[in-house]
C-alpha cells in the first residue's frame, strides 16, 4: 500500500499529497442522512471521516470523480443546500454541505476540480506521481509472444508478422500480429486500406485440437457503392482455408439495420456475392450510447434507494440484463461454431469495443486458461488492452468533459458478462468476485497504469510501463486474496453459460454496494469450505506427528500428548461450526 | 406472449425425429405384444393401458420419440418404454413410489389436447368422444409429458384418452383417492415416524409448551371433536378462558395459542365469529377473550386482521394460477418467447409480491413479540390459512428449534396438520368443480420458507431439496398428512371406513419414498449445528420491561379496523385504561418502515444463526425458487454448473476431513474427545465423486441426457425495443466519416 493512504487513516496526510486537510464539512449520506465530519483530500482521494457516527467514512479515489457541480448559492435558502453534489463513475453521488459564508466552497471545490481532472488542467495522472512498490512486478504478465508460443504459434499455417512494428500498419493495433502464413506483408497492407482504421482480421485465439480460429477486425469499407476489396475476400478466404472449414463465419456484432446503415458514412458488412464461402452472421448488440443510457437507468433504480414498488419491471426497462444476454449469446455461438471446427471472424464497426467483449468472452468459454487468475489478466491485456479498447474514451480518465459522447461502460458490461458466467459456474475460475470489483475500481482510480490510453501505441509513447505501476502488481503480491477457494483446475472444457434471464441477475454486491442495506457478508458457504480446509490442514499435520512420533520408538508418544504444546484437540474445535 | 393458460391457438411444433417409422413399430411389436406394466405398488390396480404410445421427449436435443404403454391406475398414470431400458444410469434421487414416467393423478394439474394443431384446455365436462392427436399433461410439481396418440387404433387411443381424463379430472368421492387402497396394507407395522410429533396426543401439546416454557392451558374437552369440527382434538388456550366461555361458541373466535416468546408473551390465532352473532353477547364475550389473552403476559395484545392487509386466498389462487404458467414450457419456442419480457412477467403475476407480503407481516408479528414483548393475536375468516402461514414464520424466524428437520416438521404438523389446514379443499385434491375453496395456501408458506433458506442457508438444517421434495409430495396420493380438512375428517375416515380401521403413512417418513442415500440430500451441509458449551454460555439477557404507569391517550390510536374486534379493541382500552397497569403497542402508521427500521437494527448486530433470524424484503432478495420451477425445463440447465458444484465441493472436503478423522481415531489421538463427538454423518456422500457433470437442477435432472450443445437463445431480434434515436447513431460518429 501507499505509504500515503495509511496515513490518511491516522489523520496524517502525506505532506506532498495533502491538498486540503482537516476541513470541516456536512456530508448527506443518502442512508443516514446529514453527518457532520472532516474532509482529506489529497491528490489521489477524497478521505471523509464521520465525527457523528464513526461507522461512516468516504474513501473515494479523485479518479472515479465523473463531475463535480456547486449545488445551491451563498443566499440558497433551507438547511444545508450550499455545498458540492459529486457524481462518480461507480455508481454514487456524493454531495457535501458547507457553511453559507466566506465562499467556504471556493477553495475545496477548485481543488478538487483541479485533481479530480489532471489532464484538463495540464498535470499528470496520478498513476504516474505514485511510488508504489509491490512484491510482484504487474508488468511482467503479459508478453505477445509468450501467449502466442502458449497457443502453439507460430505454425505451420500461421505466423507472426512484425509489419506492426512501430505502429504503421494500425496505429490502435499491437505490435506483433498472428496472421495466415500464406499472406504477405503487402496483402495485409492492401487488405488494411479496406477495413476501417486499416484494422485488419487477425487471430485472437486457436482451437488446438481443429485448429479452427478466432479473428478480429474492424467492418470493411464498404459503402453507399458497394465496394469491393479482392484482397480482402482472397484473406478471409486463406483463413477459411487455414483448417480446411468449408464455410468461415463472420459475426458481426450490430444489428442488421445498423451494419446497413453504416454503408452511409463508408463502412458497411461483407456481402454474399463477394464473400462466397462465408456466412454472415448479425449478432444484434447495440452500440455504445445504447449501453451508456442503460446504464444510466439502472443506476436511477438502485441509487440512492433501490426501486421498491416494481422492482423486477424496473430493472427490465433499464435493459441492461438484456444486453448482457445478447452479448453472452453472441459469445456462446462463436464459441460454439469455434469448438465444432468452423473459423471464425467477429468485428462490429471499429472492432475494440463490442468484437473484444465477444471475443474475450468466446475464449473464456473455450480456454480454461483464461479461467486462472494469471490468464484472465492475460487475456485483458491482449483482447482489451492490446487491441485498442478505448479505454481514455470510454472511461474519461482525468478529463473534465463529463457529457462526452465517447464513454461508455463496455468494459464494465464485460466484466458482469465475466461475473454472470463466474456465478453460473462457481467452480470453474480461479478469481474470485473481489477480483472482479477490484478491477472495476481500478479502471476508474488512475492509480494503475493498466487501464490508461486508448492503444498501445499512445501506452508506449506515454513510457506507461516504466513509469507506471500495473494494477496486476497489487493484484498478484496478494493473490490469496483474489483467488476462489471454490476453483477446480481441472475444468478443461468448454463452458457454456445459459444465456436466459432466467439465470442472469443483478450484480448486487457491485451495483448496490454502496447500500448498506445489503449486507457485505463473506458467503456462508465460502467461510464454511475455509474452515474445514483448515481443519483438514491441522489433522493432516496431527496425524504426520504421529506417524513420525511411531516411527520413533517408545515414549515419544505419550511426551507428545503431554507437552503443553501440543493443540488440545477440543480447542481447536470450537471456533468451528460444526464439531465432529 | 404464452398462450398455454387460455389454451388458444398456438401450434405447437411436432419437433421430434422418430426414428422408427411407425410400420417398423407393428411389424416389430405385433409378435410381442404384451403390455408391460410397472411394478404396482399394494392396493394399486390398473384401469385401462394401451402401446403403442409415442413420449416425445425433451430432455434432449434430438428431440426423438420413445414408443411405450401408457397406462392409468387409480393411482397414476404411467408411462412404459418399449425399450428395454438400458444400462440404468445410477439415478440419485429415485422416488420409491414413482418413477420420472409416472404421474400421480392427484399430482395432474391440467390436460390438453392438440385437435388439428390446435392447443385446447380439457374439462371434465367436455365431450370426449374426439381424442386429440396429442395430449399434453402438465403436473402440480412442473412436469411437462407430451403423448402422440395417432399411432394408436382408435378405439385403443380414445379408452386411455377418456380413461385418464375421467380419473384425472372428474370429481371424485374422497373413499376414491388411492390412499384409502393404500392405506391398510401396510397394516398394523406402519408405525408414526419416530421423530416427528403428531400433535394428536395431549404429550405432544404439553411438550410443546413445555419446550417453549408457555403458561397457558391445554384444552381436552375437544377429545372427542364435541367442541367444534374445525378444532384440533386437543390445543391451547390462554389459561383465564374460563370452561363456561370455551364452550359458548362452537370453537369461532378461541384463541388458540400458536408459541410463547421467553419473555413471557404468546402468539394466538383465531377464526371469526360468525357476524350475526347477538351482538353484546358476542361482544362480551370476544372482550373476555382479549383479556384472557392480555393476561397471559403483561396485560397487553395486539390484534391483528391478516385479511385486512393480506391477499385473500382467491387472491393467492389466482397469481399462483399465472405464476405456475410460465413453468409449464411445452417447447424451446415458448421457453425463448417468454423469456423476452421474463422479470415483468414475474412481476404482473404478483406471486413473489404476495410471498414478500407475507414475510412482512410476519416481521411485524416477530416485531411485536421481540421487541415489545407484546401478545399478539392474528385472526381470519377460518384461522386455518395465512393464520397457518405467519404463525409459522413468526415461529421459524424466532425459534432456532423450528430450522431443524424434526423441528420444521413438527411445526407443520402443529399449524398445519393438526391445526386443521383445510388440505382437501385446499389442493382440490377431489377436482371439485367449484374451485372457490383451492388455493395453494401451504405452498406459499414452502415458497416463504424458501427465501429464508436462500438468505440464511447456515441456520436451516434442512436443505433446499427438502422443500422441494415437501411441495411435492402434497400431490402424492399415498399418504394421510396432507389429505384431509381437519382432524375430524381424518378421525371419521380412520373410524369409519368399511375396511376396518386404517392406517396412513404420514409423508414425514421418508423412507417410504426415498432411500436413505437420497434423504441424505435432505441436510443442509452448510447448517451450523449449536455446539453443546455454546448453548450453556450464550444466555439471553432478559430485556427489563418498562412498564408505563400512565398511557397517553395518543398511544391508544389504533388504525381504523372494519372488523368487528375495533369494538372488543375499544373496549379493551377502557378496561385498559382503568388498569393503569400496562402498555398498548402503538401500531405504526406505516408497516413497511417500521419493520424496515426494525430490520436494520437487527442488521447492525452481528448475525447469530440461531437467534433471531429476520429476512431481507427489498426487490433484489426476493428470488425465484429455481429448482422447484425450473428443474425440468432442459434450456435451463447449466451443465457441470450451478450451485450444486459449491456443494458438491464441500461434501468432497468433508469426506476428506471424515477420513482423517478416522484414521486418527485409530491411531488413538481420538480418544481424547471421547464417542460423544463422533457425529452421524449429515453429509450426502451421493454427492461425491458423481460432482463432474452435474446439471445445475441435481438432483432433480439427471446429468446423462444432457447434451454438451449450448443452447441458443432465439427470438432475440424481438427482445430489445430500442426505439431511441441513439440505437441508429454511429459509435463515433464524427471520426467515421473523416476516415473515409
Amino acid at each position: 500500500m501507499i505509504v500515503c493512504l495509511i496515513n490518511v487513516h491516522a489523520a496524517q496526510p502525506l505532506c506532498g499529497c495533502c491538498v486540503f486537510s482537516d476541513k470541516d464539512l456536512i456530508y448527506m449520506c443518502p442512508f443516514h442522512g446529514a453527518l457532520k465530519g472532516k474532509v482529506f483530500i489529497t491528490n489521489y482521494r477524497l478521505y471523509f471521516r464521520s465525527t457523528d457516527m464513526s461507522t461512516v467514512t468516504l474513501d473515494v479515489p479523485l479518479g472515479v470523480i465523473g463531475r463535480i457541480e456547486k449545488m445551491g448559492g451563498a443566499s440558497s435558502r433551507g438547511e444545508n443546500s450550499y455545498g458540492l453534489d459529486i457524481t462518480c463513475k461507480d455508481m454514487r453521488n456524493l454531495r457535501f454541505a458547507l457553511k453559507q459564508e466566506g465562499h467556504s466552497r471556493r477553495d475545496i471545490f477548485g481543488e478538487l476540480f483541479k485533481y479530480a481532472f489532471p489532464l484538463s488542467h495540464g498535470m499528470p495522472l496520478f498513476a504516474f506521481l505514485s511510488q508504489e512498490k509491490f512484491e510482484e512486478n504487474g508488468w511482467s504478465v503479459y508478453n505477445s509472444i509468450d501467449e502466442y508460443r502458449r497457443q502453439n504459434l507460430p505454425s505451420e499455417q500461421w505466423r507472426i508478422s512484425f509489419i506492426n512494428e512501430s505502429y504503421e500498419l494500425c496505429d490502435t493495433y499491437p505490435v506483433h500480429l498472428v496472421v495466415p502464413y500464406k499472406a504477405t506483408d503487402e496483402d495485409l497492407r492492401r487488405v488494411a486500406t479496406f477495413r476501417s482504421r486499416g484494422r485488419i482480421p487477425v487471430l485472437s485465439w486457436i482451437h488446438r485440437e481443429n485448429q479452427a480460429v478466432i479473428t478480429r477486425c474492424s467492418q470493411p469499407l464498404v459503402g453507399m457503392s458497394g465496394k469491393r476489396n479482392k484482397d480482402d475476400e482472397r484473406y478471409l478466404d486463406i483463413i477459411r482455408e487455414a483448417n480446411g472449414t468449408p464455410r468461415l463465419t463472420i459475426y458481426d456484432a450490430r444489428p442488421n439495420v445498423n451494419a446497413v446503415a453504416n454503408k452511409a458514412t463508408g463502412g458497411g458488412y461483407e456481402g454474399d456475392d463477394a464473400y462466397q464461402n462465408a456466412d454472415l452472421v448479425f449478432l444484434d448488440i447495440h452500440n455504445i450510447h445504447v449501453m451508456r443510457e442503460s446504464l444510466k437507468k439502472l443506476k436511477d433504480i438502485v441509487y440512492p434507494n433501490v426501486e421498491e414498488a416494481h422492482w423486477l419491471s424496473s430493472l427490465e426497462s433499464t435493459h441492461w440484463l438484456e444486453h448482457i444476454k445478447l452479448v453472452l449469446s453472441g459469445a456462446i455461438q462463436i464459441a460454439d461454431k469455434v469448438s465444432s471446427g468452423s473459423s471464425v471472424v467477429v468485428h462490429c464497426s471499429d472492432g475494440w469495443d463490442r468484437t473484444a467483449q465477444l471475443t474475450s468472452l468466446a475464449m473464456l468459454m473455450l480456454d480454461s486458461y483464461y479461467r486462472t487468475l494469471r490468464g484472465f489478466q492475460v487475456l485483458l491485456e491482449k483482447e482489451w488492452i492490446g487491441f485498442g479498447h478505448k479505454f481514455t474514451s470510454r472511461i474519461g480518465h482525468g478529463d473534465k468533459n463529463h457529457a462526452d459522447q465517447d464513454r461508455s461502460p463496455i468494459f464494465l458490461q464485460f466484466v458482469d458478462c465475466v461475473w454472470q458466467m463466474t456465478k453460473q459456474f462457481p467452480t470453474a475460475f480461479e478469481f474470485n468476485e473481489r477480483c472482479l470489483v477490484t478491477i472495476l475500481d481500478h479502471l476508474y482510480s488512475c492509480r494503475f497504469g493498466t487501464f490508461l490510453y486508448n492503444c498501445e501505441s499512445v501506452r508506449d509513447s506515454n513510457k506507461v510501463r516504466s513509469k507506471t505501476v500495473s494494477l496486476w502488481s497489487l493484484i498478484n503480491s496478494d493473490k490469496a486474496a483474489y483467488v476462489n477457494p471454490f476453483y477446480t483446475s481441472d475444468c478443461s472444457r468448454v463452458l457454456y453459460p445459459v444465456a436466459s434471464m432466467r439465470h442472469l441477475e443483478l450484480w448486487v454486491n457491485y451495483y448496490i454496494r454502496w447500500n448498506p442495506r445489503i449486507r457485505h457478508q463473506q458467503s456462508p458457504v465460502e467461510q464454511r469450505y475455509k474452515e474445514l480446509l483448515a481443519l483438514r490442514d491441522q489433522y493432516l499435520k496431527k496425524l504426520e506427528e504421529l506417524q513420525l512420533s511411531d516411527s520413533t520408538p517408545s515414549s515419544a508418544r505419550l511426551t507428545n500428548s503431554s507437552t503443553p504444546n501440543a493443540p488440545l484437540p477440543n480447542q481447536h474445535l470450537t471456533h468451528l461450526q460444526t464439531p465432529f | 406472449m404464452l398462450s398455454l393458460g387460455s389454451g388458444g391457438a398456438k401450434s405447437t411444433k411436432p419437433s421430434f425425429v422418430s426414428y422408427v417409422t411407425p410400420e417398423e413399430i407393428k411389424s416389430e411389436k405385433e409378435p410381442q405384444k404384451k403390455e408391460r406394466h410397472p411394478n404396482l405398488l399394494p392396493g394399486e390396480v390398473v384401469f385401462c393401458s394401451t402401446n403403442p404410445i409415442l413420449k416425445y421427449t425433451q430432455d434432449d436435443i434430438s428431440q426423438r420419440g420413445i414408443f411405450g404403454t401408457l397406462l392409468c391406475t387409480n393411482f397414476r398414470v404411467s408411462f412404459i418404454s418399449d425399450e428395454t431400458p438400458q444400462e440404468e444410469p445410477t439415478q440419485h434421487f429415485k422416488n420409491k413410489l414413482y418413477g420420472e414416467n409416472d404421474i400421480p393423478l392427484m399430482c395432474v394439474d391440467c390436460l390438453y389436447g392438440v385437435y388439428d394443431e390446435k392447443k385446447k384446455l380439457i374439462t371434465g365436462g367436455m365431450l370426449k368422444n374426439k381424442y386429440p392427436s396429442k395430449m399434453i399433461i402438465h403436473c402440480k410439481d412442473l412436469r411437462v409429458f407430451q403423448f402422440c396418440l395417432t399411432f394408436t387404433k382408435e378405439e385403443e387411443a380414445k379408452k386411455i384418452f377418456q380413461g385418464i381424463v375421467h380419473h384425472c379430472l372428474e370429481p371424485k368421492s374422497l373413499k376414491c383417492v388411492f390412499a384409502f387402497s393404500y392405506a391398510n396394507t401396510k397394516g398394523p407395522e406402519m408405525q408414526r415416524t419416530q421423530r416427528t410429533l403428531m400433535f394428536d396426543s395431549q404429550e405432544d401439546w404439553s411438550q410443546e409448551m413445555k419446550r417453549t416454557k408457555g403458561n397457558c392451558r391445554i384444552v381436552t374437552e375437544n377429545q372427542n371433536f364435541e367442541l367444534s369440527e374445525r378444532l384440533p382434538k386437543y390445543f391451547i388456550i390462554p389459561a383465564a378462558v374460563s370452561d363456561d366461555d370455551l364452550s359458548k361458541f362452537p370453537g369461532k373466535g378461541l384463541p388458540i395459542w400458536c408459541w410463547s416468546h421467553h419473555s413471557g408473551c404468546a402468539l394466538f390465532k383465531a377464526s371469526s365469529l360468525p357476524v350475526t352473532q347477538e351482538d353484546g353477547v358476542a361482544q362480551a364475550w370476544m372482550e373476555r377473550m382479549l383479556h384472557a389473552v392480555a393476561q397471559t403476559h403483561l396485560y397487553s395484545v395486539k390484534i391483528e386482521d391478516l385479511l385486512e392487509t393480506l391477499p385473500n386466498i382467491q387472491d393467492i389462487q389466482q397469481s399462483y394460477t399465472k405464476f405456475k404458467q410460465f413453468f409449464l414450457i411445452d417447447n424451446s419456442t415458448d421457453f425463448w418467447m417468454s423469456d423476452v419480457k421474463w422479470f415483468s412477467s414475474l412481476e404482473n403475476t404478483g406471486w413473489l409480491d404476495i410471498i414478500r407480503q407475507c414475510l412482512q407481516k410476519a416481521v411485524e408479528v416477530v416485531e411485536c413479540l421481540e421487541k415489545e414483548n407484546t401478545n399478539v393475536l392474528i385472526t381470519e375468516e377460518e384461522g386455518s390459512d395465512l393464520c397457518c402461514v405467519i404463525s409459522s414464520l413468526v415461529q421459524i424466524m424466532m425459534d432456532p428449534h423450528c430450522r431443524t428437520l424434526t423441528g420444521f416438521q413438527n411445526l407443520v404438523q402443529k399449524e398445519w396438520v393438526a391445526g386443521c389446514h383445510a388440505f382437501l379443499d385446499r389442493c382440490n385434491h377431489l377436482h371439485q368443480k367449484d374451485k372457490e375453496c383451492q388455493s395453494p395456501v401451504f405452498l406459499l408458506f414452502l415458497e416463504c420458507v424458501w427465501q429464508l433458506v436462500q438468505q440464511h442457508s447456515p441456520a436451516f438444517q434442512f436443505s433446499e431439496t427438502y422443500l422441494t421434495v415437501l411441495s411435492d409430495s402434497i400431490h402424492v396420493p399415498a399418504f394421510g398428512t396432507f389429505l384431509f380438512n381437519s382432524a375430524f375428517q381424518r378421525e371419521s375416515c380412520l373410524k369409519h371406513s368399511q375396511r376396518g380401521p386404517l392406517s396412513w403413512p404420514a409423508v414425514w417418513d421418508w423412507s417410504m419414498q426415498f432411500d436413505c442415500k437420497a434423504q441424505e440430500l435432505f441436510i443442509n451441509p452448510l447448517y451450523a449445528e449449536k455446539l453443546k458449551q455454546e448453548k450453556v454460555l450464550r444466555k439471553v439477557p432478559r430485556i427489563k420491561h418498562q412498564r408505563q404507569l400512565s398511557l397517553p391517550s395518543s398511544a391508544f390510536k389504533t388504525p381504523p379496523k372494519k372488523g368487528f374486534f375495533k369494538d372488543e379493541a375499544e373496549s379493551l382500552k377502557k378496561m385498559l385504561r382503568v388498569k393503569r397497569f400496562s402498555r398498548w403497542m402503538v401500531p405504526p402508521d406505516s408497516p413497511a418502515v417500521a419493520t424496515r427500521q426494525f430490520y436494520e437494527a437487527w442488521q447492525q448486530k452481528p448475525l447469530d444463526y440461531h437467534g433471531l433470524l429476520l429476512p431481507c424484503l427489498d426487490g433484489p432478495a426476493m428470488r425465484l425458487w429455481m429448482q422447484r420451477y425450473l428443474r425440468w425445463t432442459p434450456e435451463a440447465q447449466i451443465l457441470g454448473g450451478g450451485s450444486v458444484a459449491i456443494t458438491s465441493k464441500l461434501a468432497e472436503l468433508l469426506g476428506e476431513v471424515r477420513a482423517l478423522q478416522r484414521e486418527l481415531a485409530q491411531k488413538g489421538w481420538w480418544d481424547s474427545m471421547g464417542e460423544g463427538h463422533h457425529r452421524p454423518q449429515t453429509m450426502s456422500l451421493a454427492l461425491v465423486r458423481t460432482s463432474l457433470r452435474l446439471s445445475s437442477y441435481f438432483p432433480f435432472a439427471a446429468s446423462r441426457n444432457w447434451s454438451f450443445k449450448p443452447v441458443i437463445p432465439t427470438g432475440l431480434l424481438q427482445s430489445l425495443m430500442v426505439t431511441d434515436k441513439l440505437a441508429s447513431q454511429e459509435d463515433e460518429t464524427n471520426e467515421v466519416i473523416s476516415l473515409v
